[in-house]
């Protein structure tokens, strides 16, 4: 059955929330299926711009059918300045909701870090906003004092921050900041670059922590069919009969022992 | 009631629309955007004899008009593939094309011999992929190597064998005619053109292949020149495909020559346009007079 389509979502509003991070509200179909830790591809306007930016989903308003993104604009030209020019009313075309999202229900009765660092921060919002545990324990990882989102998180759990340049927080990253707090947690969900997510995957396995990493990778058609956005598995997958999994499809949230990174 | 059918090679399609393999995987990932039994044929992503783990990541990168890739045919097999995707596919009013990549002669041979009794209808056989070291474009970038290469899978074919060429030849008549010299039944172009993309700030490639074959939009206009001259230096019947986005884009390909059109990177701009394509042909057909597709093919000369 012919059930999705791509689909022009509404712009609701559009914020500049840093120097180069922007957070719109659209109205849309995706909302209504959305869940923490999936995405939503978006597509510009701009012929020559062929291929979806997968942006993760910051925040989920079902009853009014909207989502929030939270993206930051990579530079000139880019497809994410074109998304940061959009204003009230304009169409911004979009499928989704995309990918697997977090499990958010094996946090129940466990002590949870909840881990974004940079552009990975915007999906951890949702994630807190809907999880119910034990010790909601979130740790956002920023370059600067530039700590976007900082206020929502304190409404939703208890906020660690971390900062490269130290002005705000532990200086360094979210793996400082558990260290100085002396952090414990039970189970772990995060976003983030690549060598923060190594890091945690490292972390949670030496200390037996069941772990959720959100992935990332050059994406082209963004529902499982082009093979381009894989990641190393462990063990064989079960659908591409090699060492490789799909983030876009069977990801972008892996058990960290599921995946090689 | 305009006749969208198109015969290629002797099977009939009930439009000359299918996809370019490697955009559509076997059409699974599709099937909640698009209404496979609306499609002349689908084409699968390319099916070796064992699972290929394909290239490291970047696999992708974006172009002007355009995009290049280097996924370096990864997929699971012949094995899963006859188990999974054929009767996946079967389920639906479409005819099935397989298409086969290979290291060597053998192993193109090996997939052609245990397709010959599955239930598919057409081979498209890819000795054009610009992404993998051996095999693939070293069959497709020299005449007597192509014609070889066919001449060995048509003994072991029971389907009809559709040839994938290479835009990235000196002349692409010649290497048509060197196939249809081997039997091939059909022909189908143009594969990607190889490309690279550099990051300025990083200084190093884009992609981890270093080269990516390129598609999309800013190729069409290549991609008709080279249908027009494959058209007009063999008999068999051609599927025109490179940047195909619009019916538009397919209809002049059609009027180049091609019997059948393949949509690819154009699904990952809209995982539903081939449903506006083929709408789209129809109603160019009608409003120009047409009755057929066949009238069209190869009308500008």
């Amino acid at each position: 059955m012919t059930s999705k389509k791509k689909e022009n979502a509404q712009v609701i509003s559009q914020e500049k929330i840093t120097q180069d991070i922007y957070s719109m509200w659209i109205r849309t179909e995706a909302a209504a299926e959305a869940k923490p830790g999936q995405f939503i591809s978006m597509y510009t306007n701009d012929g020559s711009k062929l291929l979806p930016r997968p942006i993760s989903i910051c925040e989920i308003d079902k009853e009014n059918g909207c989502l929030r993104v939270v993206y930051r604009v990579t530079g000139k030209n880019t497809g994410t300045e074109e998304f940061s020019k959009l204003q009230a009313g304009d169409a911004i075309p979009v499928i989704g909701p995309l990918g697997n999202g977090f499990p958010i229900e094996k946090a129940v009765g466990k002590r949870a870090f909840l881990m974004g660092g940079g552009i990975g921060v915007p999906p951890i919002l949702e994630l807190a906003k809907q999880m119910k545990c034990e010790k909601k324990q979130i740790i956002a990882g920023y370059r600067n004092a530039e700590t976007f989102l900082r206020d929502e998180f304190e409404q939703n759990g208890e906020v660690y921050i971390s900062t490269e340049d130290g002005s705000i927080g532990t200086k360094g990253n979210v793996m400082d900041a558990i260290r100085e707090n002396a952090l414990e947690a039970d189970i772990i969900y995060a976003c983030g670059p690549t060598p923060m997510l190594r890091a945690i995957k490292a972390y949670a396995e030496e200390n037996n922590i069941e772990c959720y990493i959100s992935l990332e990778e050059r994406m082209a058609c963004g529902i499982g069919a082009c093979l381009a956005c894989v990641c190393q598995s462990k063990e064989k997958d079960h659908h591409s009969n090699v060492h490789n999994k799909r983030i876009c499809k069977d990801g972008p949230v892996f058990l960290s022992t599921e995946v090689e990174i | 009631m305009m006749n969208m059918k198109v015969n290629i090679a002797g099977v009939e399609w009930k439009n000359p629309v299918t996809v370019a393999s490697g955009t559509f995987g076997s059409g699974a990932e599709f099937a909640d955007y698009v209404d496979l039994n609306r499609l002349g044929a689908v084409t699968t992503k390319g099916v070796a004899n064992i699972p290929w783990t394909g290239n490291p990541t970047p696999r992708v990168a974006e172009t002007y008009g355009g995009m290049m890739n280097a996924v370096g045919l990864q997929n699971p097999g012949i094995d899963v593939f006859c188990e999974r995707d054929i009767p996946f596919l079967r389920q639906y009013d479409t005819k099935i094309i397989v298409n086969v990549c290979g290291k060597s002669t053998e192993d193109y041979c090996e997939v052609a011999e245990r397709l010959a009794d599955e239930d598919v209808d057409m081979l498209e056989i890819n000795i054009s992929c610009p992404n993998v070291k051996e095999g693939g474009i070293a069959f497709g970038q020299n005449p007597k190597a192509a014609e070889d290469i066919t001449k060995a899978v048509k003994k072991y074919a029971k389907q009809p064998v559709i040839m994938k060429l290479s835009p990235n030849v000196t002349s692409i008549a010649e290497m048509a005619k060197a196939v249809e010299a081997g039997g091939a039944d059909a022909v189908s172009l143009i594969n990607t053109i190889t490309g690279m993309k550099i990051d300025i700030n990083r200084k190093s490639f884009v992609l981890a292949n270093k080269t990516g074959g390129v598609s999309g939009p800013a190729i069409h206009p290549i991609a008709v020149r080279m249908v027009y001259e494959a058209a007009n230096a063999v008999n068999v019947p051609i599927i025109g495909m490179g940047g195909i986005s619009a019916a538009e884009d397919a209809i002049e390909m059609i009027l180049a020559g091609a019997s059948a059109v393949s949509v690819g990177t154009a699904n990952f701009h809209d995982p539903g346009v081939t449903m506006k394509i083929v709408d789209g042909i129809e109603e160019y057909m009608e409003r120009q007079g047409f009755s057929s597709v066949d009238e069209m093919i190869g009308i500008v000369k």
